[in-house]
């Protein structure tokens, strides 16, 4: 295979695939051959099916993690434990560091009404909070970026050993790492798909170049040159991508769409779609899915090409 | 335009079909190739377009020698040199004027209707210029493969057995398209076994024979 050839099927051949596939005599001189032709188009539009909710996956979970991430960030929780009857002066001075603190909006202590709430899971609804010995919780909203727990979490060890920060990293890690996972699992399935369809399409495109020994034969005694062979069967599988690929990402942004709506049911399955922009993102596929049909073929005719005399 | 210079090749090593072949293909000259069938005149018409190349001596098209020329050398040099094979190869799925339009469409020129309805009327395939090969008759198919070796105006026409499969009325007409050719100025060279076509066709232009036997390459004369 030579360089040059490699670059001389360029994006302007790219693009004619994508817009017509099939033009003059040039283009024609590979014979319809429906087994290559229909594997091409069903293999495209299978992997652009699946491709659809690889992305959707992908950004949905890259939502979730942000949402995740941001909202547990906004605020965090001191827990005060004083020995009795010390509890409300440790937590008054507690309050006190924490206002004095950078980034710190006004601290506000739970209720006890909220405190049993949060108990009741554990200990029922009848739980006499004021005659246990429940730390007093401390809510500090974050309101700017000079906010450093660090460095609060060393002031209460120093000043207010009763205290404890908990800025809800132990909750907020887990989940922010599974939504990353996530994410990363659904940009590893997209770069699967296109390698799959990369090895599908090499393969049809193979079949189609044996299938047709006897035209690549006429064409070089009549003078052409591998690179106008190779460019007709680069353009005709370049195009059924494109197509194949274009059915597929409908299919599948139809089926995003019937999806229950995320505000309505509130769960994070319900959340697997596109919003906004987002929706223009799986019109890419049919492009991408061109571009590998593209170089796929490209690659496998030249090199079969350049193997036989 | 052709020189072979003590030419030899085999399809097997050890195994030589061809020895010493020493040809030259003078400019508008009309040259038969003639000898019994498996003698090598299809193999030495595959030599003359880098089909195959000699497994020794010289061997230079065009002033080019063929065994240092790369691929697309070669595809260019058969852009001059138009072949009627044997088996008349054509692409079945195209009609016979897109199957004649190939070598342009490969060169990547436009084809002028007009010099196509003019070339396809010369061989008598106007009406025919929309059918499919398969439909077309042996005499048919070989005037197509004619117009198809001639469209890109090369400098040497090659013919392999060209009239192989038809009847006399037809061979000679053949003949007659391709004496015309040559009376253009194409250099000729026809490979067939047919004696009395040879004859008949030297009555009409000069025309140099070569015979080849026992793999080695003759001038013909007096025995025809």
């Amino acid at each position: 295979m030579k360089r040059h050839d490699f670059r001389a099927l360029n994006l302007r051949t790219l693009w004619q695939g994508l817009i017509r596939g099939d033009g003059g005599t040039g283009d024609r001189i590979v014979p319809p051959t429906g087994f290559t032709a229909h594997l091409t188009l069903f293999s495209a539009a299978a992997m652009a099916f699946l491709a659809v909710f690889a992305l959707a996956l992908a950004l949905a979970t890259g939502r979730l993690a942000d949402r995740w991430s941001s909202e547990l960030a906004q605020s965090v929780t001191v827990r005060v434990s004083a020995p009795d009857g010390d509890q409300d002066a440790y937590t008054q001075a507690v309050l006190q560091i924490v206002q004095a603190t950078p980034g710190a909006g006004t601290p506000q202590k739970l209720p006890n009404d909220q405190v049993a709430q949060l108990l009741a899971p554990w200990f029922g609804p009848d739980m006499p909070v004021d005659a246990l010995p429940v730390p007093d919780l401390i809510e500090v909203p974050i309101i700017s970026k000079d906010f450093d727990p660090e460095g609060l979490r060393l002031r209460l060890e120093a000043e207010a050993s009763g205290a404890v920060l908990d800025d809800h990293t132990q909750w907020r890690r887990p989940l922010v790492t599974a939504a990353n996972r996530l994410r990363a699992f659904g940009i590893i399935s997209l770069i699967l798909i296109a390698a799959a369809s990369a090895s599908m399409i090499t393969l049809a495109a193979k079949a189609a170049l044996a299938a047709n020994g006897q035209v690549i034969r006429v064409l070089r005694l009549i003078g052409a040159r591998d690179i106008t062979i190779a460019t007709a069967f680069v353009r005709r599988f370049t195009h059924r991508a494109a197509l194949g690929a274009g059915a597929g990402t409908l299919a599948g942004m139809l089926c995003v769409a019937l999806l229950p709506d995320m505000q309505a049911a509130g769960g994070f399955l319900t959340g697997l779609g596109f919003q906004g922009w987002g929706w223009l993102m799986p019109l890419l596929i049919p492009v991408i899915a061109a571009a590998v049909g593209f170089l796929a073929t490209k690659w496998a005719a030249l090199r079969m090409l350049g193997s036989v005399r | 335009m052709i020189e072979m210079q003590d030419v030899s090749f085999g399809y097997h090593v050890g195994s030589e079909l061809l020895t010493g072949m020493t040809l030259s293909l003078q400019p508008g000259m009309f040259h038969f190739l003639t000898g019994p069938s498996g003698s090598g005149k299809t193999t030495l018409l595959r030599l003359c377009y880098a089909d195959l190349l000699p497994s020794s001596g010289q061997l230079k098209v065009f002033d080019q020698d063929v065994t240092e020329l790369g691929r697309d050398e070669i595809a260019m040099l058969r852009r001059r040199v138009g072949v009627v094979h044997q088996d008349t190869q054509f692409l079945d799925h195209l009609p016979v004027a897109e199957n004649v339009a190939l070598p342009l469409s490969v060169a990547g020129q436009g084809v002028d209707i007009d010099a196509m309805r003019d070339l396809l009327g010369w061989v008598q395939l106007a009406a025919q210029a929309r059918s499919y090969p398969p439909s077309l008759s042996g005499g048919e198919r070989q005037r197509a493969a004619l117009a198809r070796a001639v469209i890109l105006s090369p400098d040497v026409v090659l013919a392999d057995e060209p009239t192989g499969n038809l009847d006399w009325e037809m061979s000679m007409r053949l003949m007659q398209l391709l004496i015309e050719l040559n009376k253009s100025g194409k250099t000729v060279l026809v490979a067939t076994h047919d004696l009395n076509l040879i004859r008949a066709t030297k009555a009409q232009v000069s025309a140099r024979v070569l015979r080849i036997a026992g793999g080695t390459l003759h001038l013909a004369g007096a025995d025809l």
